[in-house]
């Protein structure tokens, strides 16, 4: 079942034309992966599935309900998270605090706050030992996680990933790729925009391929893994 | 029971430590007191070098300017406060919008004006002779923290928000307009009405000044003394300046001001409607400056449409000073402008013997600093590294 869907999604940014038409669908429990190159609008179509952005065309469907048309602050509260590109840790707040922004329309003086808590610090160990410590000052790695533990607090249904390996080392960028795994494997349903193509391929059911603003290819993820024009332009395969 | 004690080393990890709360909320407060203590020390100790090195040709130096220090200690906290309370509507607009609200001073004016026609009307109906002091200030700064807050955010609903985006001079120049329109519609209202241009500030008797203590210099004993209104006036500015030290480090509501100053897209990702947090931003800054308004113009007596001009420009001084931005900052920053500018008016014409008014320097003290502070620490006193921003 379609959990979210876009339909002919068009985005500008002022006059620079950054969607074309763009349509996706994600079911519900699966890893939907976006590739293509810098530039290609992996993250205008997140940002315009989070309300950051208004489509000028085209809809955004959540559980069959328009979502395009209402602020971001309203689609998070529909069940939509998003751990932005740069990770976008608050940075004179501390870990906690930036976790109690994620939980920012729940209680936290609630079991389930604690209990969603509990699961971030289990995905995230290193979060734990940090709680006082200001975002601004955690490694990037720290900060990949820190974003994704706060989208987490959110409860959402689907989350969004923008770029969750972008500049780790090669030992974390394996271990960020497990931990989305497992996430997927508690139930939720994740699309994720990567760099890393062959990597994010390897865990996705379903993947596109972008490229300047349109789709150009779609498929299971074993078949885009042995696609000539992916292998040729995104796994650097020859 | 090892999944349960594991269970409950994990709950103590999750939850916030004491000490950790009362660090955040009490920690700006401790260190708004050592810049108060160490200013008036060190300004304390300026004077009383500075008499002593003219002893020979003026013995008599040293024992004036003892006999005034406590006066004048007394005088900054009453302006350190003053510039604090309206440094902070400054600052906590610009923490989350960059933005410098040039119509602050205008807030505050509209602050005092409103005490005053609250004063004259408690008269007119002969409500004000038998009232108690007390409640007439609790009375006052109320009611021009509601028309303040409430005027704040209208102000930036017609002015302001829709010119979010637009390059940043264009609502500087908005905000200078209203300064303008502000001033020149108080005008319009105080002159066609009993208030007058020039009004009164009336207020129920509020006795007699209070002695705090007595020292004696040489064989001269020296009482040291203040107004009542100005007791009122620093005790109501620390409770402002504690509680909103509390809303913003220690609430919910707080940290997401404190979330959409850092980053107000995400801010948005977290679900926090950032519209509601700006319209809070300039309600608490509109509110603060009210109340300032409303206590100052009761201390000095008399209100016009132009009282919020300068102060205005000094608060903003304060802000720079304490580094924009920087909540608190801006309270140490009016802090220490205060104590400046109190001994610089009082001092400045004893020590040339009266070549130069002090009066009339403290103000070009006090812009001296601003330029200063602009060319070599634009960050301010307090960095923006060292603490944060709102
Ligand atoms: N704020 C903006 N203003 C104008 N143009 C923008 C803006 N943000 C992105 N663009 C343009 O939109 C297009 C798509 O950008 P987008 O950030 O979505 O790419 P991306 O696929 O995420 O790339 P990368 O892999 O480098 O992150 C690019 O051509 C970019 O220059
Ligand atoms: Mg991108």
């Amino acid at each position: 079942m379609a959990l979210l869907k876009l339909e002919d999604v068009h985005t500008y940014y002022g006059k620079i034309h950054a969607l074309k038409g763009i349509s996706i669908t994600v079911n519900k429990g699966e890893i939907v992966t976006l590739i293509g190159s810098n530039g290609a609008g992996k993250s205008t179509t997140l940002r315009t599935i989070s309300g950051l952005l208004a489509p000028r065309q085209g809809q955004v469907l959540l559980n069959d309900e328009r979502i395009d048309r209402i602020p971001s602050h309203e689609i998070v509260k529909r069940g939509i998270a998003q751990s932005p590109e740069g990770r976008r840790i608050f940075p004179r707040l501390t870990v906690l605090e930036n976790l109690e922004m994620g939980a920012y329309l729940h209680s936290t003086r609630s079991v389930t706050y604690q209990e969603d808590l509990e699961r971030v610090f289990t995905l995230f160990p290193r979060l734990r030992e940090r709680v006082s410590q200001k975002g601004g000052t955690l490694s990037g790695g720290e900060q990949q996680m820190l974003a994704i533990g706060r989208a987490l607090m959110t409860r959402p249904q689907v989350l969004l990933l923008d770029e969750p390996s972008m500049g780790l080392a090669p030992v974390l960028v394996e271990q960020i790729f497990e931990i989305i795994e497992t996430i997927n494997a508690q139930g939720m349903t994740v699309l994720l925009v990567e760099q890393n193509a062959l990597q994010a391929l390897g865990i996705a059911h379903r993947g596109y391929v972008l490229q300047s603003g349109r789709i150009i290819l779609e498929d299971e993820a074993k078949v885009l893994r042995d696609n000539e024009t992916v292998q040729k332009s995104y796994l650097g395969l020859e | 029971m090892a999944a349960e004690a594991n269970a409950q080393t994990s709950a103590q990890a999750v939850r916030r430590p004491i000490a950790e709360t009362l660090r955040t909320v009490f920690g700006p407060l401790v260190q708004l007191l050592l810049f108060v203590i160490g200013s008036a020390i060190a300004l304390s100790l300026l004077v009383i070098l500075l008499s002593l090195v003219q002893l020979g040709a003026r013995p008599d130096l040293l024992t004036r300017t003892l006999t005034i220090l406590p006066q004048v200690l007394i005088d900054g906290l009453v302006r350190g406060f003053l510039f604090s309370t309206i440094a902070l509507g400054y600052t906590m607009v610009y923490g989350v919008l960059e933005f410098i609200n040039f119509a602050h001073g205008e807030i505050f004016m509209v602050g005092g004006v409103t005490g005053a026609a609250v004063g004259l009307f408690l008269a007119s109906v002969g409500l004000l002779e038998g009232m108690n002091p007390l409640f007439f200030v609790l009375l006052v700064v109320l009611i021009g923290m509601i028309v303040s807050g409430t005027l704040a955010v209208t102000v930036e609903r017609i002015a302001y928000r829709p010119l979010r985006g637009a390059p940043r001079l264009v609502p500087l120049i908005s905000a200078i307009g209203v300064s303008l329109v502000l001033q020149d519609v108080v005008r319009l209202i105080m002159t066609n009405s009993p208030l007058g241009f020039n009004a009164r500030y009336q207020s129920p008797d509020f006795g007699p000044p209070i002695r705090l203590f007595e020292m004696t210099l040489g064989d001269r004993p020296v009482p040291i003394i203040i107004s009542p209104k100005a007791l009122v006036f620093i005790t109501a500015a620390v409770i402002m300046l504690i509680v909103l030290n509390y809303l913003v480090n220690a609430t919910r509501l707080g940290k997401a001001i404190r979330a959409t100053a850092q980053d107000m897209s995400t801010a948005s990702l977290m679900g926090i409607n950032v519209n509601r947090i700006i319209t809070l931003t300039f309600l608490i800054g509109g509110a603060l400056g009210g109340a300032a308004g409303a206590l100052f113009g009761l201390n000095v007596g008399t209100v016009n449409p132009y009282m919020g001009f300068i102060p205005g420009l000094k608060a903003f001084t304060a802000a720079v000073l304490g580094g924009i931005g920087n909540i608190t900052g801006a309270m140490v920053g009016g802090l220490v402008l205060g104590f400046l500018e109190a001994f610089v008016a009082s001092y400045l014409s004893l020590f040339t013997n009266g070549a130069l008014s002090g009066a009339a320097y403290a103000d070009i003290a006090a812009f001296s600093i601003l330029i200063l502070i602009l060319i070599f620490r634009p960050s301010g006193l307090l960095g923006e590294s060292t603490t944060q921003k709102v």
